[in-house]
């Protein structure tokens, strides 16, 4: 069955959540959800590269940055839905169970199950780290005072 | 995109073998070649073909396809993930239903000769039907290769391309999960 | 006649190969070291091996590293030989840099500007002071935080941009030249000028910047902006028919501005050296910044007279795995080639002695 257009901005955004988890997180998370359904591998996981590519001057024209190792995976879940993976780095078991939650997550009966016990949590741990970065980042931002500025208080 | 067929279900040891029996088929011209045993490919791909495809081509290469295989395209994107060239004349790889006009395939140069296309053409039989003799590189001495599904004039449109070595096209014939190989290198003569 | 080396050297080998897996061990007594120690507590190096291997992997650089006793061109070498066993599915979409979670964000040229200045982890302003409660392991302090939430922050040359005082990117382009793919060929574009900088020696490249400075083809750079941080990687892959986003990878990257008088064509603007690399590389950044202005010249109308302007010789030399492959392959036997000198000189000795005495007789 084809993955319908409109929904394509939310499998994007937990497909990048996903990309994220490491195996044992997502390992952890999936206790608290309910079995993921039995697959069969479309393409096993395997890892390969993708070349990383750069902007001349930042917006410009792309150039060939250097290489990134990935790992990708394809699987079919007993309800014929298909779930892919792209996830950066070798983990062949993460790739995985990206690819087989990615197939879950898009049953409209299952979704909210795994969004709620994998997804949700991670994207909350993602976006905290993040946020925490940029406080740290925030706290080194140098503050300027001018004479002009100091005559004025 | 329909994906509710396999590829290799062992991508390396899989296409290692494959690739061992296109060299087998290439060194040995006119010997026939299991390849694809167990694949179960999207029609009209025969087996041989389909693992001729997933071992030679990637995303480095590009292919294309006669309109027969039309239906194999999102498998191949998939399982090869190889880019589609728009023509014949653009293709690294060419598969064909019947000898396609080789003389707008890329021969490569000189200086490299490997860029020439390989087509990948689906007979009716190899081992049986019209007969040609077959020599050059790889075979101490003339041999016999019959094929059905080649056309009548293949000697001269042959001829022609072997003219041009070390430039030039290679022929891989599959039927079903077999194969047998034409080089550049050979000589072929009608009998 | 001199092929006698050739066998007889495949047990001295292996008990070579034997020694230094004990050399590289080092001590017993002393703990083996993580390739996770080594990731989380030598990331600068981690980094440079993963910009001069050419491949974004921290537990494969943290690996190669341990490996090459800490040699860090050797270890840049077994990732190339490793990237070399897989294959590749894909090229990314480019990374936009103006989209990166900044950790630093300097700028030398605006003091103020949107973002501010973000120090981030600098080694910038600490007193190059061995410090000994590092070796004595005491836990760092917890740093800082205040209050922010995670943002874009704009390029800083895009302030310039508004006036035209500053040359503007052209998105345009094709596929970019691919080094791992196509052999090196002359003229070369800024994309595969730019492939070969991000890939290059460090060393190498900052010396070639510093002579920039030192009047080999001057630039007048200033930094227009330095940033550091995680951008996402995006592809496209065909089965889905839209771009994912495959998770985040460090960047540094170098925006280098430099005054430009104009030419015939051009009116007197500001232009600019682009440098990116993988992980936290300030040095290579701007280095390579610099370098990749220097190697605009000709582009500009300037005239090519320094070494850092001769776009032929900076990228032919820039690679050290190239460089410490034909450089140390001269440790390899040569016996024969040396033989046949031997023969030469002999010879031409015999005969400007042959040629003395003739004289002489006459």
């Amino acid at each position: 069955m084809p993955f319908p257009d409109a929904q394509i901005p939310r499998r994007q955004s937990w497909m990048a959540v996903l990309a994220r988890a490491s195996q044992p997180e997502l390992v952890r998370l999936l206790q608290a959800a309910p079995p993921l359904p039995a697959f069969t591998r479309l393409r096993a996981p395997e890892a390969g590269l993708a070349m990383v590519r750069g902007r001349t001057g930042g917006g410009g024209a792309p150039f060939n940055l250097g290489e990134i190792t990935i790992t990708r995976c394809s699987v079919r879940d007993t309800d014929g839905h298909i779930g892919h993976a792209y996830v950066k780095g070798r983990d062949a078991a993460q790739a995985e169970l990206a690819a087989r939650l990615d197939a879950v997550l898009q049953d409209a009966s299952r979704h909210d199950d795994y969004a709620e016990a994998v997804i949700a949590p991670l994207a909350e741990l993602q976006t905290a780290r993040a946020a925490q970065s940029a406080r740290k980042a925030a706290a080194t931002r140098v503050q300027f005072f001018t004479l002009a500025t100091m005559r004025s208080t | 995109m329909s994906l509710d067929l396999p590829g290799f279900s062992d991508a390396v040891l899989d296409a290692q073998s494959c690739f061992r029996a296109v060299l087998s088929a290439m060194s040995c011209p006119g010997t026939i070649q299991a390849a694809g045993v167990g694949l179960t490919p999207p029609a009209p791909l025969a087996p041989a073909m389909a693992a001729v495809l997933l071992t030679l081509t990637d995303v480095d290469t590009s292919l294309h396809l006669a309109k027969e295989a039309e239906p194999a395209r999102d498998w191949l994107a998939f399982h090869a993930g190889t880019p589609f060239a728009a023509s014949a004349a653009e293709a690294d790889f060419c598969v064909a239903f019947a000898l396609p006009d080789l003389a707008p395939l890329k021969t490569g140069s000189d200086d490299a000769p490997e860029a020439g296309t390989t087509v990948i053409l689906d007979v009716a039989a190899l081992g049986i039907g019209s007969a040609w003799r077959i020599s050059g590189p790889g075979l101490a001495a003339p041999a016999t290769l019959r094929v059905t599904g080649l056309p009548h004039d293949f000697a001269a449109i042959w001829a022609a391309n072997h003219a041009l070595y070390p430039r030039g096209v290679d022929l891989i014939l599959c039927v079903g999960e077999t194969l047998a190989a034409l080089p550049r290198s050979l000589t072929v003569e009608e009998i | 006649m001199a092929y006698v080396a050739v066998k007889g050297g495949e047990r001295a080998i292996d008990n070579a190969h034997a020694w230094l897996a004990e050399d590289r061990r080092g001590n017993p007594d002393v703990p083996d070291l993580g390739t996770d120690q080594i990731r989380e507590q030598l990331g600068r190096s981690v980094d440079r091996v993963m910009a001069e291997g050419s491949l974004y992997d921290p537990d494969l650089a943290a690996l190669a590293i341990k490996q090459a006793q800490g040699d860090l061109i050797e270890a840049a070498f077994l990732l190339r030989a490793y990237r070399t066993t897989l294959p590749r599915f894909a090229a990314s979409m480019p990374v936009e840099t103006d989209q990166m979670q900044v950790r630093r964000r300097i700028s030398a040229v605006f003091k103020d500007m949107p973002g501010g200045q973000l120090l981030g982890p600098t080694y910038d302003y600490t007193h190059r002071l061995l410090d000994f409660t590092i070796a004595a392991g005491t836990p760092p302090p917890k740093p800082a935080e205040m209050p922010a939430e995670p943002v874009a922050i704009p390029h800083v040359h895009g302030i310039l941009d508004h006036e035209g005082l500053i040359e503007r990117d052209t998105p345009a382009g094709g596929e970019p030249f691919d080094l791992t793919r196509e052999p090196l060929a002359f003229p070369a574009g800024r994309d595969l000028r730019l492939q070969a900088l991000a890939r290059g020696d460090e060393g190498f490249l900052l010396a070639m910047g510093y002579s920039t400075q030192r009047g080999w083809g001057g630039t007048h750079p200033f930094v227009g902006e330095i940033r550091v941080g995680e951008a996402s990687v995006f592809l496209t892959p065909p089965e889905l028919g839209f771009e994912i986003d495959i998770g985040d990878i460090t960047l540094t990257e170098c925006q280098m501005v430099n005054q430009f008088a104009g030419s015939r064509t051009v009116r007197p603007q500001f232009t600019r050296g682009y440098g990116l690399v993988f992980g936290h590389g300030e040095r290579k950044a701007m280095a390579m910044a610099l370098v990749d202005r220097a190697m605009r010249a000709q582009e500009l109308g300037e005239t090519v007279a320094a070494p850092a302007q001769n776009v032929e010789f900076v990228v032919s030399h820039c690679d050290n795995i190239e460089a410490t492959g034909f450089v140390e392959h001269l440790k390899l036997p040569h016996y024969v080639d040396f033989q046949s000198e031997l023969e030469t000189i002999r010879r031409m000795r015999a005969d400007a002695i042959g040629d003395i005495l003739q004289e002489a007789a006459q």
